[in-house]
């Protein structure tokens, strides 16, 4: 053919081999983003889909009108939380590697998110979660001994084996049942949200997605409605720059953020430092408070990086420079916040090395009850006539002479 | 008691659920003020105000993923698809959502939600306002799955549903919205004021899910029927002088086997017959049953007549539509074989 088209397919500026190159992510100067007052009109606010609010600067100081919304207390508790989280991966990750379960997925690198976006939050609010919002479990002080049955399916396991691993479910901590297939829950928590509001109650709810999956249609539709019924809902795009081996220049197109896909639904959109705790808090503390007072959705793209693979089934180094990680911008959010404390005097080296050895102490003696519960390979499983439950209410007549010829 | 049609039927369960139960709430597309394509929502809007009966945008994924999380909230919601064809942009949130909500989540969320849907043909309405796609649904796991075929069973079965606390499938005839159609086009079809199941009545009216109901009691064959085709079987019964004893199913899943295998094994014959396409439809789960249930007491091979596996046509609708011909001619053979 000679004609003038050709497809563009977008690549991403490096692949393995080549040098990390960030240097095209634009990030505004900690502090330099202002925060508008929560009644202001979206209109106002549209420039803040393409800017992104941080607290944290390179020096470890809180910076700017979004910084203060938590005590040193509750960034002690945050550090220690996201602490927990990562500790909580490795010994899971390595139990994987063990044989002890089938499957995992670690939140390397994102742990502020879910951690600081949980203590915005109320009790009775509720969370629409992917799988990497681990997060929201352990800042809430679910049991860790909970979490691992159900990654090991064992006889304790509180969803009865009938779940891949790390999709937890738990009305109590405000943790909406997990599903594999993306993005549905994103609409989803609109619906809750809705519900919340025909009821006239005060809970909202918080939907969340992946960078990758705002391309399924039930991103947009949680948008649309959301929008139109200003549900009282904040709708979180984790961006962590990879999809599996899709990077998000694929999901993106031609749209600069996705924080700007919030615009056209004249939806208030923000950008904010996924990697700092104090700016996702104060972000997620900022939409939470719109939609506790009836003003609607809001749209919160964070930026962020995936520094693991996407599972335990994905090996990175076949589509991404091993480096990149380490050439990320935005930093680690561990260590930003350990920063910024002992800049404040109020932690340590030598404290942080001991909670580590604490909070591994803890996280070792949780995974040695769970594992005397069970693990998947070893059992002991849960029953198989737990197999046949829950399909209905109550178990209809073809499911009953069905579980009597699997002899259970 | 009050004569409705199927439509004032549907109107009147919502409209005791919802002053029973504050946690019900309709809404889809159209559904809010003007009541529905089919006016099966109207006035609801103005009786129990915006909140509770609403238009939605023409998202379907959109209104049943919503309608799971009112459905998790602790709601009731009932929405409908404008016509079951456009159900499938909503297929996933059915089948990986609601279908598995309890399950997946050992009870800890559940979805009580009712998806009604127009189904069919017979209003010229070609490929895209007449399709039958019950199967892709008794093929779930997690679902119930309804068809009525007159305005008692359509009001009891839909307080049923809505009262259960299970995702269930409402598959509404639309041929037989106004009447019951036996297939015979070409005369005018009787009004359901003239025919007994259009006596409806008041108030709480509960047709439990799960039974089948003997429509007409015959000695020589078993008809196994639901929607449209349970007034086609009749009508062809008396056009070619069979005793067919006429099993209207009612609900599709859970199946009322005991009562199919009642009846099959006291005609020693059966005939299976649906609108939807033959190839995998539900007719194939209905052989298989009564083959494992019956299959020492059959004295001809079991029938089956449905909709050819073609999509649905439009100037060719009546060939295209098992009407009394096909049926008629299908129950001779069962009576030959």
């Amino acid at each position: 053919m000679s004609g003038r088209l050709s497809l563009h397919v977008p690549e991403p500026e490096v692949r393995p081999g080549g040098a990390p190159d960030f240097s095209g992510v634009r990030i505004a100067k900690a502090g330099s983003v202002r925060r508008p007052p929560v009644d202001v009109e979206p209109a106002d606010i549209r420039d803040m889909a393409y800017s992104i609010v941080r607290v944290l600067n390179r020096a470890g100081e809180a910076v700017g009108e979004w910084a203060g919304s938590l005590s040193d207390e509750d960034l002690l508790a945050g550090l220690k939380t996201m602490m927990r989280v990562r500790g909580f991966d490795r010994r899971m990750l390595m139990a994987q590697r063990q044989g002890k379960t089938s499957f995992y997925m670690q939140c390397l690198g994102e742990e502020a998110i879910a951690c600081a976006f949980r203590k915005a939050l109320e009790p009775g609010d509720m969370n629409f979660p992917t799988y990497r919002q681990q997060g929201l479990l352990i800042a809430d002080d679910y049991p860790l001994v909970d979490m691992m049955c159900q990654i090991y399916s064992n006889r304790r396991d509180p969803l009865k084996g009938r779940q891949l691993p790390i999709m937890y479910s738990s009305k109590a901590h405000g943790f909406f049942s997990i599903s594999g297939n993306l993005a549905t829950q994103f609409v989803q928590g609109v619906g809750w949200a809705m519900a919340s509001a025909i009821k006239g109650g005060d809970r909202i709810a918080a939907a969340w997605i992946g960078d990758g999956s705002t391309a399924e249609s039930d991103f947009h539709s949680g948008m649309v409605f959301a929008s139109t019924y200003k549900a009282p809902v904040v709708l979180n795009i984790v961006n962590n720059q990879w999809a599996i081996s899709t990077f998000q220049g694929i999901a993106k197109g031609g749209s600069g953020t996705f924080a700007a896909r919030g615009l056209g639904f004249g939806i208030p959109s923000l950008r904010v430092d996924g990697n700092d705790y104090l700016a996702v808090h104060a972000a997620a503390k900022w939409a939470v408070e719109r939609a506790r007072q009836n003003r609607g959705p809001t749209l919160i793209e964070w930026v962020t990086y995936r520094a693991a693979a996407h599972s335990t089934s994905d090996d990175p180094s076949a589509y991404r420079p091993k480096e990149e990680s380490d050439a990320w911008p935005l930093g680690d959010p561990v260590k930003r916040l350990k920063n910024h404390l002992i800049l404040k005097d109020v932690w340590s080296e030598e404290r942080h090395v001991q909670a580590e050895a604490e909070i591994d102490a803890e996280i070792l003696a949780a995974q040695k009850e769970a594992e005397s519960h069970g693990t998947l390979h070893t059992g002991p499983k849960p029953s198989v006539r737990d197999m046949f439950e829950d399909v209905y209410e109550v178990m209809p007549p073809h499911l009953r002479r069905q579980r009597q010829e699997a002899g259970v | 008691m009050p004569r409705m049609t199927m439509i004032e039927a549907i109107r009147d369960a919502h409209a005791v659920k919802m002053a029973e139960d504050d946690s019900v709430v309709v809404f889809g597309e159209d559904v809010g003020y003007f009541g529905g394509v089919f006016r099966c929502t109207a006035g609801l809007q103005e009786k129990f105000g915006r909140n509770r009966c609403f238009d939605a945008p023409i998202n379907e994924s959109g209104i049943v993923g919503t309608a799971i999380g009112m459905a998790a909230f602790g709601l009731r919601p009932v929405v409908e698809m404008q016509f079951a064809d456009y159900v499938y942009p909503a297929y996933d949130q059915i089948v990986s959502e609601a279908a598995r909500l309890r399950y997946r989540s050992a009870g800890d969320f559940t979805c009580p939600l009712v998806v009604r849907m127009p189904t069919g043909g017979g209003i010229f309405g070609g490929q895209t306002h007449s399709q039958s796609p019950e199967a892709l649904f008794t093929h779930v796991s997690g679902l119930k799955t309804v068809v009525p075929s007159n305005p008692y069973d359509a009001k009891g079965l839909l307080i049923a549903a809505i009262e259960d606390n299970d995702p269930v499938i409402f598959l509404e005839p639309k041929r037989l919205y106004n009447g019951p159609f036996d297939g015979d086009h070409d005369k005018p079809v009787t009004p359901w004021s003239k025919h007994p199941l259009g006596e409806v009545p008041e108030g709480r009216h509960v047709v439990p899910l799960g039974k089948a109901i003997v429509r007409r009691e015959g000695a020589e064959l078993t008809v196994l029927a639901y929607g449209t085709m349970v007034h086609v079987a009749e009508a062809a019964a008396a056009l070619v002088g069979v005793d067919a004893e006429i099993v209207d199913l009612r609900t599709l899943v859970p199946l009322d086997i005991e009562l199919i295998a009642t009846s099959v094994k006291k005609t020693g014959r059966c005939l299976v017959v649906h609108e939807a396409t033959l190839t995998s439809g539900f007719g194939a789960e209905l052989v298989a049953v009564v083959a494992d249930a019956c299959f020492y007491h059959l004295e001809a091979p079991i029938v089956r007549v449905a909709g050819w596996d073609t999509p649905y046509p439009h100037a060719q609708e009546w060939d295209y539509f098992p009407g009394q011909a096909r049926v008629g001619g299908a129950m001779k053979r069962v009576m030959e074989g």
